[in-house]
C-alpha cells in the first residue's frame, strides 16, 4: 500500500464489497480513491492493492496568441488565483500563472491587452512580510520602467489591502497598479475571479495612475469597484463584495460585462509623474488593539519597537490605566499613532481626560487613517525619515491619499 | 416477452428530499416558500467549461462563457451559503444519519470515509455553478434480484421561477439519490422497483412528501440503440410509460437509420447563407431574422419528418439541438410549405442549395453567432442519425415523450469540495443506526393486530399521520376510530378549507411537548366524554378557536340539553306507520334520523338504547 502513487488503479475491499478506483492520495490515514463514476471515498489503506499504473497523462495545451496592436499589460502574481485549472482525474485544483494559461481561462482578457507575467511569489497573503511587499514593490516599479501600460497584482484578498497600502506609500506611479483577487475560489463556475480580471485589466489600460484595489462592488455581477490602496479595507470574510472604501467614496467603478470604466473627479490621473521608488520600511513597528481591562504588561511587548500604532476605542482611547505604559514607551523613543477601531470617522483626543493625557503622553492623533494603512505608514515614514519630529509630521499630513482634511457627510 | 426480445435494459435512479430541520450544508430550514415572500435578489453570470458543452463549438462556448446572466430570488429563510457567499457548514450530521438507514434496510455497505465533491452543474440551478454531492453506501439488493449500485447525499438544486430566474429556498435542502444498477427488463418491471424503492424511502418517516420532492430518472437503451438518461418524471404513475415511449423512440430511429442507410443518405458540413431568399417572406420569423442559413441533409427527405414518439419527431430533435444556441427552432422541408413559407419560397430554396427531392433542407435563423452555432448542432443530431441513437440526457414531457437536453454526463464533471472536512463512518455509529419497519410490514401489522381492514391498514401505514396513529392506540384509543379520524375526518375538514395542521402539533408555541388536540379529543371518546360521533364536530371548533375541553363539553352539553326520550317518542310517533310494518326493524333507520337530529353529539349506543325502549314502547302500546 505504501508504494501507491497518484494516479494508480487499485482494488479495495469495503465490508465485502470489492471496488476499483484511481489512488489519489493518503490523508489523516485514509486512502482516497476516486471512484469511476467521479466519486471520492475514503477506504483503510490497508484493503486497497494495486492492479495497475498507467502511463502519466500530460495535458495539452496550446499557446495563445496575443493581439501585438493592444497595449501591453503587466501581471505580477504573488499567490492569490486569479486563474485556476481542475484536473478531474485526480480533481487536483492548480492554480495558473503563465499568460497563456490565463488567457486560455479568462478568454476576455485577450481583447483587452497584451500580458506578460512574472510569477514573484507563491503564499497564502496571511503569510507575507514587510520585506515581501519591498520587493513587490521592486518588481512593480521594473514593470513600469519596461514600459508596462499598467501592472496587475494578483494578490491573496486576506491582507491585499496592507500591501496596497505598502505599495502606495513605496511607489510613485504613472500608471495604474491594480491589485485583484477573487473571494470565492477560482475553479468554481461563479467564481468572481473572471469578472474582477476584466474588471482590472480595464483599469489597468484606462486613465489612473495610482496603486488601487478592483474587486466586486456589490453581490451581484454588476459592477466592480475601484477603491484607493490607502482606504481600502476587506470588510467581510466571504462576501464578494468584501472589499470597501472607508470615510471616502471610492476612485470609480467598472461596469460588467460592459467593461466600462468611470473615474471620480478627484482620481490621480495617468502620467501625473515620473515613476519613482522609495522602498525602505522600518519592520519594527507593531499594531496594538485596545480592550477594556487591557494590563499594562501587555505593552511590554511593544517596548523597544521604533513605532506603535493603537487602535483605541471610540475617539481614540485607551484605559486611563495603561497612560504610563504609552508614556513610557514614548519616552523610550517609539512614536505611537492613536487611531479608532470605529474604522469610520477621525480621531480626537481632545474631548475626554483620557484623550487629553494621551497627548500629554505624546501620542500622534492618527486622524481618519485606517488603523492598518497607519501601521504601513509609520513602517514607511520611519524608514526613510530619521529625523524624529519629522517624522511625526509626515504621520499627520497626507502623502497617498490616506488622510482626508474634512470628514464628508454620506461616504 | 417483446421487451426481452428488444433487449431493453434500464435501471432508475431516485431522487428523495429529506425532512431534516435543517439544509445539508448550512442553518437554514428546509422548506419552501412563495415566490412572492422573498425579500431581496441578485444576478450572477456562470462560465460554461468544456466538459458540460463539449458538443457545441468553441464561438459558441465563448459567447456562453460570458452570457449566461441568472437572478436569484432571496427569503428571509435563506442565507449567504445559498447566495455562494459563505463557504459551507459541515455536513448535516441529521441528514447522513437518514441516508444511512436507508441504506441499511437497502443491505448497503456503508463507505469508511465520506467524502464531499462538487458536481458541476452549470445551468444556474446551483448559485455555485455545483451541486455537493457525497457517496454515502455501495451495493445493495433490490427484491427483484437486481442491485442498488450507489445511495449519495446531496444538495437540493434552487428552484427555476421562470426563464433564467431561480428561487433559492429549495436550493440544499439534503436529497438522497438511490442509484439502481441496470437489471430491469420491462416497463412495468421499472415501474415495480420505483414504487418498492418509494416505499423504503417513506418507511424511514423522515423524508418530504408532496409533488416535487421525490423524482425519479430513468436510463434506458436497447440493443442496438443507447443508453438515454430521462430526467425528472414526477408522477409515478408515468414510469411505466416513459420506458415504452423511449423504447419506440429507439426502435424508430433505427428503423430510419436503416432506411438512411439503403438511401446512401449524408449531411452536408457547409451550411449555406440563404438569407436574401427571405426578405419578402411571409414568415415573421424569417422576416425579423438577421440571418438565415441551410443546412441539406442529403437522402433524408420525408424522414426528418416522421413521428419517432408521440408529439415528436426527427425534426423536434434537431430543432432540440439548435435551441442550445438560442435559437427558437428549426424549419425543415419535410413541414414546408407552412408557417407562412410558399411553395415558391420552399422552391427556390431548394434551387439555391441545390437540393434534390430526395433531400431535406433545414432552416435556422437568428443573428449570426445564433445561426452559426445552430447549424453546427443540427449537423451533429443529423450525423447521429446516421448512426442511430445518440447517448443523450433527456427531460420528460407532460405525457411521457421526452426531449433533448445535454449529452450524458461523465466522471469528468466531479472534483473534491475542499470546504468540507470526509467524515468518517465508524462501524460503532453505523451499528447505531436503527433499522426501521418497512410500510408494507407495517400495514400488515396494523390488520393483523389492530383488526384494521385491510385497505385502512395499508392507507394507515402509507399516512404521513402513521405516526399518531401509533400513538394513538399505544394510549388504548380504538384503532379503528383513530384510522377513521386521521384519515377521512382530516380530510374532510381540510376539503372544507380548514387548517388542520394545529390539531397534529406535538409542540406548543413555546416548543414545549404537548398531547396533540387530535389525540386529547379521542382520548374523551375513549373516558365517554364525548360521543365518537362528535368527533368532527369538536375539531372543527377547536380549529375555530376554542380548547378541546371547551369544545367536547359544548357539544356534549347541546346533546344532554335535549331530552333524548322525548325525542325519541316524537321520532316513533310521526312514522308509526312505518314503525308498524317494519317493526323493531325499524331501529336501524330511525338511528340514523336520531342521530342527525342530536348532531352526532351523544354517542350512538346511548342513543340505540333510548331509541329502543321507545320503540318497544310504541309497538307494546299497539
Amino acid at each position: 500500500m505504501s508504494d501507491l502513487r497518484s494516479g494508480d488503479l487499485v482494488r479495495c475491499f469495503v465490508g465485502g464489497s470489492e471496488l476499483k478506483g484511481t489512488y489519489i492520495t493518503s490523508r489523516d490515514g485514509m486512502a482516497v480513491l476516486k471512484m469511476d463514476s467521479g466519486y471520492n471515498i475514503g477506504v483503510f489503506p490497508g484493503d486497497c492493492t494495486l492492479i495497475e499504473r498507467p502511463p502519466p497523462v500530460k495535458p495539452e495545451r496550446e499557446e495563445v496568441i496575443q493581439d501585438p496592436s493592444l497595449p501591453m499589460l503587466s501581471i505580477v502574481s504573488t499567490g492569490g488565483t486569479i486563474a485556476s485549472r481542475i484536473d478531474y482525474r485526480t480533481g487536483a485544483v492548480t492554480s495558473q500563472f503563465d499568460a497563456s494559461d490565463i488567457l486560455r481561462a479568462i478568454p476576455g482578457l485577450s481583447a483587452i491587452a497584451r500580458y506578460r507575467t512574472r510569477k514573484l511569489y507563491t503564499i497564502l497573503s496571511e503569510n507575507m512580510t514587510p520585506s515581501i511587499w519591498q520587493e513587490l514593490a521592486r518588481a512593480v516599479y521594473d514593470e513600469i520602467k519596461g514600459g508596462a501600460r499598467g501592472v496587475i497584482v494578483t494578490h491573496g484578498t486576506d491582507t491585499m489591502a496592507y500591501s496596497a497600502a505598502a505599495l502606495s506609500f513605496m511607489l510613485d506611479t504613472p500608471v495604474p497598479v491594480v491589485f485583484v483577487g477573487s473571494q470565492r475560489s477560482a475553479d468554481r463556475p461563479s467564481s468572481d475571479n473572471v469578472m474582477n480580471a476584466l474588471c482590472s485589466a480595464s483599469v489597468a489600460v484606462g486613465d489612473l495612475g495610482e496603486v488601487a484595489v478592483v474587486m466586486h462592488g456589490t453581490t451581484s455581477d454588476d459592477r466592480c469597484a475601484i477603491h484607493r490602496g490607502t482606504r481600502v479595507r476587506k470588510m467581510h470574510t466571504s462576501r464578494r463584495d468584501a472589499f470597501q472604501s472607508i470615510g471616502v467614496s471610492p476612485l470609480g467603478y467598472v461596469d460588467y460585462p460592459s467593461l466600462k470604466v468611470t473615474l471620480s473627479p478627484g482620481t490621480r490621473g495617468r502620467g501625473a509623474c515620473e515613476p519613482a521608488i522609495h522602498d525602505r520600511l522600518e519592520p519594527a513597528c507593531g499594531l496594538l488593539y485596545f480592550s477594556p481591562g487591557m494590563s499594562p504588561d501587555m505593552l511590554s511587548a511593544y517596548s523597544g519597537l521604533k513605532g506603535v500604532v493603537i487602535a483605541g476605542s471610540g475617539l481614540g482611547h485607551v484605559s486611563t490605566s495603561l497612560i504610563p505604559a504609552i508614556r513610557e514607551l514614548v519616552n523610550e523613543g517609539t512614536l505611537v499613532v492613536m487611531t479608532s477601531q470605529c474604522l469610520h470617522g477621525r480621531v480626537c483626543d481632545r474631548v475626554y481626560d483620557t484623550g487629553r493625557d494621551l497627548i500629554r503622553a505624546g501620542v500622534v492623533e492618527g486622524e481618519d487613517m485606517l488603523p492598518e494603512t497607519a501601521l504601513v505608514k509609520l513602517m514607511w515614514v520611519l524608514g526613510n525619515e530619521p529625523d524624529s519630529q519629522r517624522a511625526r509630521r509626515m504621520m499627520q499630513e497626507n502623502l497617498k491619499g490616506e488622510y482626508t482634511r474634512r470628514s464628508l457627510h454620506g461616504v | 416477452m417483446e421487451y426481452e426480445r428488444l433487449g431493453l435494459v434500464a435501471g432508475i435512479e431516485i431522487h428523495q428530499q429529506l425532512n431534516t430541520s435543517e439544509k445539508l450544508f448550512c442553518r437554514c430550514p428546509t422548506e419552501l416558500r412563495p415566490f412572492e415572500a422573498h425579500n431581496g435578489e441578485f444576478f450572477r453570470y456562470l462560465r460554461a467549461t468544456e466538459s458540460e458543452l463539449g458538443e457545441i463549438d468553441r464561438a459558441a462556448r465563448e459567447e456562453m462563457k460570458n452570457l449566461r446572466k441568472f437572478r436569484y430570488y432571496t427569503y428571509d429563510s435563506t442565507c449567504l451559503v445559498e447566495n455562494d457567499e459563505e463557504p459551507p457548514a459541515p455536513l448535516n450530521p441529521e441528514a447522513l444519519a437518514i441516508c444511512l438507514q436507508i441504506a441499511k434496510m437497502c443491505g448497503m455497505t456503508p463507505i469508511p470515509q465520506v467524502h464531499t465533491m462538487r458536481k458541476l452543474v452549470i445551468d444556474g440551478s446551483n448559485t455555485s455553478g455545483f451541486q455537493r454531492t457525497a457517496l454515502v453506501a455501495v451495493n445493495g439488493t433490490l427484491p427483484n434480484g437486481g442491485a442498488i449500485e450507489t445511495i449519495c447525499l446531496e444538495e437540493e438544486a434552487a428552484q427555476r421561477v421562470k426563464d433564467e430566474v431561480f428561487s433559492l429556498d429549495r436550493l440544499g435542502i439534503p436529497l438522497v439519490e438511490i442509484t439502481t444498477s441496470p437489471c430491469m427488463r420491462s416497463p412495468e418491471e421499472v415501474q415495480e422497483i420505483a414504487e418498492y424503492l418509494g416505499m423504503v424511502l417513506r418507511s424511514t418517516g423522515k423524508v418530504k412528501r408532496g409533488l416535487g420532492t421525490i423524482r425519479q430518472d430513468v436510463n434506458i437503451s436497447i440493443r442496438e440503440g443507447a443508453r438515454v438518461e430521462i430526467k425528472g418524471v414526477q408522477e409515478l404513475d408515468l414510469i411505466a410509460e416513459v420506458v415504452r415511449r423511449e423504447v419506440q423512440r429507439q426502435q424508430r430511429l433505427l428503423s430510419i437509420r436503416q432506411r438512411l442507410r439503403e438511401r446512401g443518405a449524408s449531411v452536408s458540413r457547409a451550411p449555406q447563407d440563404v438569407t436574401a431568399l427571405f426578405s419578402h417572406s411571409g414568415s415573421k420569423i424569417l422576416m425579423k431574422a438577421s440571418r438565415i442559413m441551410a443546412v441539406t441533409l442529403a437522402g433524408f427527405a420525408g424522414l426528418v419528418g416522421e413521428e419517432i414518439q408521440a408529439g415528436r419527431r426527427l425534426g423536434s430533435e434537431l430543432s432540440d439541438y439548435a435551441k442550445k444556441c438560442g435559437v427558437g427552432g428549426i424549419f425543415h422541408t419535410d413541414e414546408l410549405p407552412a408557417y407562412g413559407v410558399t411553395a415558391e419560397e420552399v422552391s427556390a430554396l431548394r434551387a439555391e442549395v441545390g437540393a434534390a427531392d430526395a433531400d431535406c433542407v433545414v432552416l435556422v435563423a437568428g443573428d449570426t453567432r445564433q445561426v452559426e452555432c445552430a447549424c453546427q448542432q443540427v449537423i451533429l443530431r443529423a450525423e447521429h442519425a446516421l448512426e442511430g441513437v445518440p447517448e443523450e440526457t433527456r427531460k420528460m414531457l407532460e405525457g411521457g415523450s421526452t426531449s433533448y437536453m445535454r449529452p450524458l454526463p461523465g466522471a469528468a464533471r466531479m472534483y473534491p469540495e475542499t470546504d468540507v472536512l470526509p467524515v468518517p463512518v465508524t462501524s460503532e455509529f453505523w451499528e447505531e443506526i436503527p433499522r426501521v419497519e418497512l410500510l408494507n410490514a407495517k400495514a400488515e401489522r396494523f390488520r393483523r393486530e389492530h383488526g384494521l381492514d385491510a385497505a385502512v391498514a395499508r392507507q394507515m401505514a402509507y399516512s404521513e399521520h402513521v405516526m399518531l396513529f401509533q400513538r394513538a392506540v399505544d394510549l388504548g384509543i380504538s384503532a379503528t376510530l383513530a384510522a377513521r379520524t386521521l384519515i377521512a375526518t382530516l380530510k374532510e375538514l381540510s376539503r372544507d378549507g380548514l387548517d388542520v395542521r394545529p390539531l397534529l402539533a406535538d409542540r406548543d408555541r413555546e416548543g414545549v411537548p404537548v398531547l396533540p388536540e387530535v389525540l386529547q379529543v379521542l382520548l374523551g371518546v375513549k373516558d365517554a366524554r364525548v360521543g365518537k360521533e362528535a368527533v368532527p364536530d369538536v375539531l372543527r371548533r377547536i380549529i375555530q378557536g376554542e380548547s378541546p375541553e371547551s369544545a367536547m363539553q359544548a357539544v356534549e352539553s347541546t346533546a344532554a340539553g335535549a331530552d333524548l326520550e322525548a325525542l325519541a317518542r316524537s321520532i316513533v310517533r310521526e312514522r308509526m306507520p312505518f314503525v308498524r310494518e317494519k317493526g323493531m326493524e325499524a331501529l336501524g333507520p330511525l338511528m340514523g334520523v336520531m342521530m342527525k337530529e342530536v348532531r352526532g353529539a351523544v354517542d350512538g349506543r346511548k342513543v340505540s338504547q333510548v331509541l329502543k325502549a321507545a320503540l318497544s314502547e310504541a309497538l307494546g302500546e299497539k
